[in-house]
């Protein structure tokens, strides 16, 4: 077992893993933050996505004790308190942009992440960032279509059209 | 195109944000795995599977420290049992862990308990199993050779059925031959499909919590169907189903693939109840890849008899579904071809029928539903036939639909179905209308030019949805009740709802149907709200758990709307027409005066009201006082089981292919739709966007690839390779709306189409596009390397070999 510190969402977590758990597992099982979800474990569908220093990382590719005195961003970190969502998490339920929602999690992150570092990402690049992950359920049109409207909620007076939808 | 110009005046209609989404976008969601984390005391499974396809165990050894459970651990546990009732049915049951052989790679044989599931994983790989390897059957052309071994050698000698054919379905009606005797022209057509996975992002999963108190064991599990899976469990255990409770939690999508009885479940629940422990399996994504049902592994061979105007007189067909080496609970492996043997000519008028549709069994991973389940195939079998129709007999593609699709209802179909009131000649006129089919001709010509191809495919469709028990009857032929014993026939297909209102006057709704994110909650609020007068946030729905819900068969086969939405209904009126009586009392007026708004009874035309909360409270609180001397509660049953209804569609693909690479980009893609009436329109849309998109999935980019010893190859998300956004275009969607008596919400099932309709529109436009160099699609997935290879050989993408083909031959695709 190694010690190791953990910054998650702001909260200092010490915990205890074997030198071979993943990031993914010591953040639901050690954390308990159990928004970050595994799809796969070989590092393709990125449900497990997270914000490691504020970049996109899958989870399930990655140690935890790689992730000593990493900041780290999960989903449950995304909203700044219970009562208001980030403007990606108000695009998704405006936009009807998850079904099952076990993908949720990680395009979220992923999402949350690139527009908070690429505000004015076009829609082409946007959609290459998007081709990061896997939904099986939406198609990804509606995913699409949220990332576009929170991109315009996060910019603010960047884009002076509003919403289609 | 979702948009309403106006918006309505009732809940239902409405493209409301789901009731659903508040909890997942948190991160708050609950799937089975995240309940076994927070379990600390949970104990972990792992399987240890057979590397073989077929196989006798020899030994199975383990080192001391190691706890391992084997068959004979499991010697008092039932197989598990999918029983159909009909003659060319061959009933085979599944062992939970493999006993003397093993019938596929990724077959469980044994399975460790450990501390964590890095323990378990450990653990699994000590476990030692001898297999003295057996010949395998690896094709259903294999399987029906002469000489082929027995996929199962218990089949009583006297069965009528070829050796391998679990099921061997046809229906002949007697003028067929005669009509292709007299038919202008007969065009042929062999279609195939490579073995596809469902693939839902979050694998199986299962909990099994075992209290000491009561000796029961809750299971929690990414399921479908909950309450047959309790059954499932405890007829092969032999326990009343009171000893298990059954919870789905939020799931992480189904597609078909959560429907069926998993055997490690069985072994699961065991393992807790054995150990009076906590346990938990987490499945793999390779495990899921190699035991967690396949489907779609068929091919076609049918004809069309047609007069030289293009009307389809008769058609005939020999249909061939590789089913794998076990039969799927509780649907069977007669799933996929009867399926195929009756809703074949899907929407096309044809008077005559004469078609064979059989089950072979081979050592592969069994079949189990995926959405749309034959029908993908079905349509790609009937469009291509409409396409090489028009090109023999001179017909505009276009015309030649129009004139074969059905127009008048109810039809009743060769095969002895009744389609309801629909729009098949509405929607494929308003997909051609939307692709602009004299502008893509000149784009056609543009691209030609300039040394690109472009080309166009049409797919028309009816799709089956919201059957409940008289269709899954009708998969047996009839069987009386025994005085003193239980069919052993499972027959699905009603659905159940508790419909209650609280004393503060919120509402409950307890559901069978399970949903797994289709938004079912939301939808249902709506519906009910409308009848009540409420808002949708006052609903509570509870689905998905056997102690809190009312027998049900779960959400499947574009029922849940249709059924679950139904029942829902009838429970929404009862209890509509019981408040508005108690309200009536109160107002002193009749109960037809009383309309419900706004959360209160109202006067009509009046400012007399009363709230349903004060209504509510006095029910249950001052009962004694009740004018109607009715029950001291709000409650009311709704029960719906429909024979079923007919959703329909056309969609239209244009595609561009790259001949040098074989590469295909879909630049449009077109829906129309008729799903009847739309509850919300937003998770309609969403509905035909995801299973279009599992569609182009099928046609371009996913299989799974046995190798030559019977060996899974396509085990990683690399490997089975799904679309992600980057190969996905823009879906247009036009809604046609047509109300059936057949549907008592009006809405038709919609969960499917989208994975019927796309694989044939593609098919087809890729043949259009590879006019120029002689190349049709008749197998799919069309990569790109078999585009490739098939442009520079001049020659077609030809179907898997059939059994008919008379030539035991490796496929050369």
């Amino acid at each position: 077992m190694t010690s190791i510190r953990l910054y998650v969402n702001g909260d200092r977590y010490d915990i205890d893993v074997e030198p071979r758990r993943t990031l993914a597992d010591a953040l639901r099982e050690d954390c308990g933050l159990t928004g970050t979800h595994l799809g796969c474990e070989h590092g393709v569908c990125g449900a497990c996505t997270v914000l490691l220093d504020g970049q996109p990382i899958r989870a399930c590719l990655m140690f935890a004790v790689q992730a000593e005195g990493a900041s780290i961003r999960t989903v449950e970190g995304l909203a700044p308190d219970d009562t208001t969502l980030h403007p990606v998490q108000q695009a998704f339920w405006d936009n009807h942009g998850l079904q099952c929602g076990f993908c949720t999690p990680g395009f979220l992150t992923l999402i949350a992440g690139y527009l908070e570092e690429h505000p004015d990402a076009g829609e082409e690049e946007l959609r290459e960032v998007l081709a990061s992950n896997l939904c099986r359920c939406t198609g990804y049109q509606n995913i699409l279509k949220a990332t576009l409207c929170a991109q315009k909620a996060m910019c603010g007076d960047a884009f002076d059209d509003e919403s289609t939808e | 195109m979702s948009g309403a110009a106006t918006e309505p005046t009732t809940w239902t209609g409405r493209a409301l944000p789901r009731l659903e989404d508040p909890a997942i976008i948190r991160g708050w969601g609950t799937y089975v795995a995240d309940i076994a984390a927070r379990n600390t005391a949970c104990g972990y499974v792992r399987f240890v599977r057979s590397p073989l396809a077929s196989g006798r165990i020899l030994s199975i050894t383990t080192p001391p420290g190691v706890t391992v459970f084997t068959a004979a651990d499991l010697a008092g546990v039932q197989p598990i049992r999918a029983v159909l009732h009909r003659p060319d049915f061959v009933e085979i049951g599944t062992p939970i862990l493999a006993t003397d052989v093993v019938r596929f790679v990724g077959e469980p044989i044994a399975f460790v308990v450990a501390d964590s599931e890095a323990a378990a994983e450990d653990a699994a790989e000590l476990v030692e199993v001898d297999i003295e390897p057996l010949p395998a059957v690896l094709s259903a052309t294999a399987a029906l050779a002469d000489g082929a071994p027995l996929v199962h050698d218990c089949v009583p000698p006297e069965h009528p059925n070829a050796p391998n054919t679990m099921v061997d379905g046809r229906i002949t009606t007697p003028g067929a031959d005669k009509a292709f005797a007299t038919a202008d022209a007969v065009v042929a057509v062999k279609v195939s499909s490579s073995r596809q996975s469902a693939m839902p992002l979050e694998a199986r999963a299962s909990h099994a919590t075992f209290d000491r108190a009561t000796g029961r064991t809750t299971l929690y599990a990414t399921l479908q169907m909950p309450h047959i899976t309790r059954t499932g469990i405890a007829d092969c255990l032999g326990i009343p189903e009171d000893d298990l409770r059954v919870i789905a939690p939020d799931v992480g999508g189904g597609f078909g693939a959560k429907m069926t009885l998993a055997r490690e479940d069985v072994a699961l629940v065991w393992a807790a109840r054995h150990l009076r422990r906590d346990l938990a399996w987490i499945e793999t994504r390779e495990e899921n890849f190699l035991g967690a049902w396949h489907s779609r592994e068929q091919v076609y061979a049918i004809e069309g008899a047609f007069t030289a105007d293009g009307d389809l007189l008769a058609l005939r067909g020999d249909l061939i579904c590789d089913v794998g080496a076990y039969c799927c609970y509780p649907v069977t492996w007669a799933v996929e071809p009867l399926m195929a043997l009756v809703e074949l000519p899907g929407p096309y008028k044809v008077a005559e029928y004469d078609v064979r549709s059989r089950a072979i069994a081979t050592n592969k991973c069994p079949i189990a539903p995926y959405r749309g389940v034959s029908r993908p195939m079905q349509v790609l079998a009937m469009e291509r036939l409409m396409d090489r129709a028009a090109a023999q007999l001179g017909i505009d593609r276009v015309e030649i639909r129009d004139r074969n699709l059905i127009d008048e209802y109810p039809h009743r179909s060769p095969t002895g179905l009744v389609l309801d009131v629909a729009s098949h000649r509405e929607t494929l006129a308003a997909a051609a209308k939307l692709a602009d089919l004299e502008d893509f001709e000149r784009r056609r010509a543009e691209a030609r030019a300039r040394g690109r191809y472009l080309g166009i495919g049409i797919s028309c469709f009816a799709e089956r949805t919201g059957y409940g028990t008289p269709a899954f009857a009708a998969r047996s032929t009839p069987y009386p009740l025994q005085p003193d014993k239980a069919a052993p026939v499972v027959t699905p297909g009603f659905e159940r709802v508790i419909l209650t209102m609280d004393p503060s006057g919120g509402l409950t709704l307890r559901i069978g149907a399970s949903p797994h994110g289709q938004g079912l909650k939301t939808s249902l609020a709506q519906l009910v709200c409308d009848e009540l007068g409420m808002r949708p946030d006052q609903v509570r729905v509870i689905a998905s758990d056997t102690d809190n819900t009312p027998y049900g068969w779960g959400s499947y086969a574009s029922r849940a709307m249709v059924i679950a939405g139904g029942a829902s209904l009838i429970a929404a009126r009862n209890l509509a027409e019981r408040l508005r009586a108690l309200a009536a009392d109160r107002l002193g007026a009749l109960p037809d005066d009383i309309v419900l708004e706004d959360g209160k009874a109202r006067r009509s035309g009046t400012d007399e009201a009363v709230d349903l909360a004060v209504i509510a409270r006095d029910t249950y609180h001052s009962s004694h006082l009740l004018a109607d001397k009715g029950e001291p509660a709000l409650e009311s049953v709704g029960t719906y089981d429909p024979s079923g209804t007919f959703a329909n569609a056309c969609h239209i693909a244009e595609v561009e292919v790259d001949p040098l690479t074989g590469k295909v980009e879909i630049k449009r893609f077109l829906v129309a739709e008729d799903a009847g009436r739309l509850i919300n329109p937003a998770i309609v849309d969403g509905q035909i966007h995801g299973g279009v998109v599992q569609g182009i999935a099928n046609a371009l980019y996913e299989e799974l690839i046995y190798d030559d010893r019977g060996i899974l190859v396509t085990t990683s998300l690399m490997d089975f390779l799904p679309p992600t956004v980057t190969e996905v275009p823009d879906i247009e969607i036009a809604h046609i709306c047509t109300l059936s008596p057949a549907s008592l919400t009006g809405a038709k099932g919609v969960g499917e189409g989208g994975t019927i309709g796309a694989p044939a529109a593609i098919a087809n436009a890729i043949s259009d596009a590879l006019r120029p160099f002689g190349v049709e699609v008749f197998h799919l997935p069309a990569t790109p390397h078999r585009i490739r290879s098939a442009i520079r050989e001049g020659r077609d993408i030809s179907a898997a070999p059939h059994p008919a083909d008379g030539v035991e031959q490796e496929s050369t695709r």
